[in-house]
């Protein structure tokens, strides 16, 4: 049986066949951040893969993550592709390092996760939110509820953290 | 610049200068073709043949390359009365042109067949547009998309931007200092009546653009266009009996990627891209460097492609690709021109192949600017390169072209002329 939601007018679909993503977002739906750990290794990897991209076992078990980080990359969408994206420009994408793993098993390797900056109850974040955020800011993950059985793993700013004195942003704004 | 003194010509390594491009040929840039891809492939694979002096009888190859969004091979061979011993449609867009020119010199030299045809037919603005809206931004989110599409995260300037923006906070590039790519290509387009759009714009006009993401700008974004474009590979010896002055095939590197091609951004530094790989290839199996090159065509989806990949394949240091490209280095009557047509930026958008039948037409000595035709058939140039004047670089020699998939993949060819 498929899954299927229905996110900012958007349809998501997952699929039974395609078990490494019905295990990651079955965890998401809890609200819980899980990875796959390879057995051999022990090295996590991101987003999920079919064997370990270190030493091709095939063999992992999903382990929890803490979901915090800092941003490595962002950009920041004015004009939408897809229509779900209209009403809520200008949208954050951000490309997160977690702590967890960050320079392991290289220097320039980390577990580099995707989401859009959110409210910390999930909702794509207004644009006063949007201008506050840049390369360097710390954040922590939250979940956005597309449905039952699939919630997308999202970043939201972490009020706990220290944060820069002043995140690197697009000199345009 | 005339090959430098010290290459090896007596063995040459990796089927260097064994392959020769004899036939180019394109169909008009437009917003509404009004006709099938497949009218469209006829069109431009028909003028490559004939561009060549060659017949129907004397191609045997085809490959060409799209994602769903285009006809097949046996459709325009069947059309033209072309028999076939070799075909193939593979799956790609950008990066593919030098990657199957290199898959034609093997399969040629395999003895599979004598004379390969590639082409890429699109409608990228009426029918399938190459920006991911339309169609392909309707269809269900699933598997792999989860990670992305799910999030707004879909488009060519969607996904790459992490890599421009990276490289602005690694290296301190300017929004400035990419625009002049924008300007550069659209000085060049001016002077090429092929183009889509042919006025000239500046770094100003670039920077007041409206933003699409951040950090691009319109005008830091591609056209999207209607075309077909084809290009015709043979061997050397073969070559020397078509209509053109020989065109030499020294190194082809082909969708090289940096590690985690499933999703690249886990290894840094993500402000490097693909060709950090492909240069490793692609010089040595060349015989000479990136000093030794006279005309680039630097894939220009977007400013920032151009830029960050003649950075990466050695044309200036590691972070001064911003510096590069602003300097003049890249214009026409500067030192290394680079998309003399204009590119993907202002001539059309081909997913790369224009950006090699470019070059091939400089090596010819024979672009097709407004200079006019002497009683020989071929263009007398004026090196006047004034708005609507000559785009023909001096003394063309070498070339390289540098295809862009993704930051994580891109595809590299050298070539000279005979």
């Amino acid at each position: 049986m498929s899954i299927t939601a229905d996110y900012l007018g958007m349809s998501l679909r997952l699929d039974e066949l395609d078990g490494e993503n019905v295990a990651y977002f079955k965890h998401c739906a809890e609200h819980s951040f899980h990875l796959q750990q390879c057995d051999d290794c022990k090295l996590l990897r991101y987003p999920p893969t079919t064997a370990c991209p270190w030493c091709m076992s095939r063999e992992a078990k999903w382990a929890p993550v803490e979901g915090k980080g800092a941003v490595h990359s962002y950009t920041e969408v004015h004009h939408a592709i897809q229509p779900a994206f209209q009403t809520h420009l200008p949208y954050l994408i951000l490309l997160v390092d977690l702590d967890t793993q960050k320079g392991k098993p290289t220097a320039d390797e980390a577990l580099r996760v995707v989401g859009n900056l959110v409210t910390p109850d999930g909702k794509l974040a207004p644009p006063e939110l949007v201008k506050t955020v840049g390369i360097g800011t710390r954040v922590r993950m939250v979940f956005s509820d597309a449905g039952p059985g699939i919630s997308l793993p999202q970043w939201t700013i972490d009020e706990s953290a220290t944060q820069p004195d002043k995140p690197w942003r697009y000199p345009q704004e | 610049m005339p090959l430098p003194a010290d290459t090896d010509v007596s063995t040459p390594k990796h089927l260097r200068d064994k392959y020769a491009i004899v036939g180019v040929g394109e169909t008009t840039y437009t917003r509404g073709s009004g006709m099938t891809t497949r009218a469209l492939g006829t069109w431009a694979v028909r003028n490559a043949i004939l561009d060549a002096g060659l017949t129907a009888a004397d191609i045997d190859g085809m490959l060409s390359y799209q994602s769903g969004d285009s006809t097949f091979g046996p459709f325009i061979a069947g059309d033209l009365g072309i028999r076939l011993n070799f075909y193939m449609d593979v799956f790609g867009g950008g990066s593919s042109t030098e990657a199957l020119i290199g898959i034609a010199m093997g399969v040629i030299e395999a003895g599979m067949c004598k004379t390969v045809v590639i082409f890429r037919a699109m409608n990228g603005y009426s029918q399938v547009r190459i920006g991911g809206t339309g169609a392909r931004s309707a269809v269900p989110v699933t598997g792999d998309m989860l990670h992305s599409r799910a999030y707004g995260w879909q488009s060519a300037g969607q996904t790459f931007s992490f890599t421009f923006m990276r490289h602005m906070y690694d290296y301190g590039t300017t929004p400035a200092q990419v625009a002049a790519v924008r300007a550069a290509h659209s000085a060049h387009a001016s002077n090429n009546p092929k183009a889509y759009y042919k006025k000239r714009v500046t770094v100003e006009d670039v920077l007041a653009s409206r933003i699409i993401c951040k950090p691009l700008h319109l005008l830091d974004c591609c056209v999207e266009t209607d075309n077909a474009t084809a290009i015709i590979v043979t061997s050397a010896d073969r070559a020397r009996d078509a209509r053109h002055h020989r065109v030499l095939i020294r190194a082809v590197a082909g969708r090289v990627c940096k590690p985690r091609a499933d999703m690249h951004y886990q290894t840094g530094p993500i402000s490097t891209v693909a060709g950090k790989y492909a240069r490793e290839i692609l010089w040595p199996n060349a015989g000479i460097g990136p000093q030794d090159v006279d005309v680039t065509g630097s894939y220009d989806a977007f400013t920032f492609t151009t830029m960050l990949q003649l950075e990466d394949y050695g044309f200036c240091k590691k972070g001064d690709g911003g510096q590069y490209v602003s300097d003049g280095t890249i214009r026409l009557g500067g030192k290394r021109p680079n998309n003399t047509s204009g590119g993907h930026q202002c001539e059309g958008y081909t997913h790369g192949m224009s950006m090699v039948i470019e070059n091939v037409r400089q090596l010819r000595h024979d672009v097709d600017d407004s200079c006019p035709v002497g009683p020989d058939g071929k263009r007398k140039h004026t090196y006047d390169y004034k708005e609507g004047g000559c785009r023909q670089v001096k003394g063309c020699e070498v070339t390289a072209n540098l295809g862009w998939a993704n930051p994580g993949t891109g595809s590299a060819m050298v070539m000279r002329r005979d």
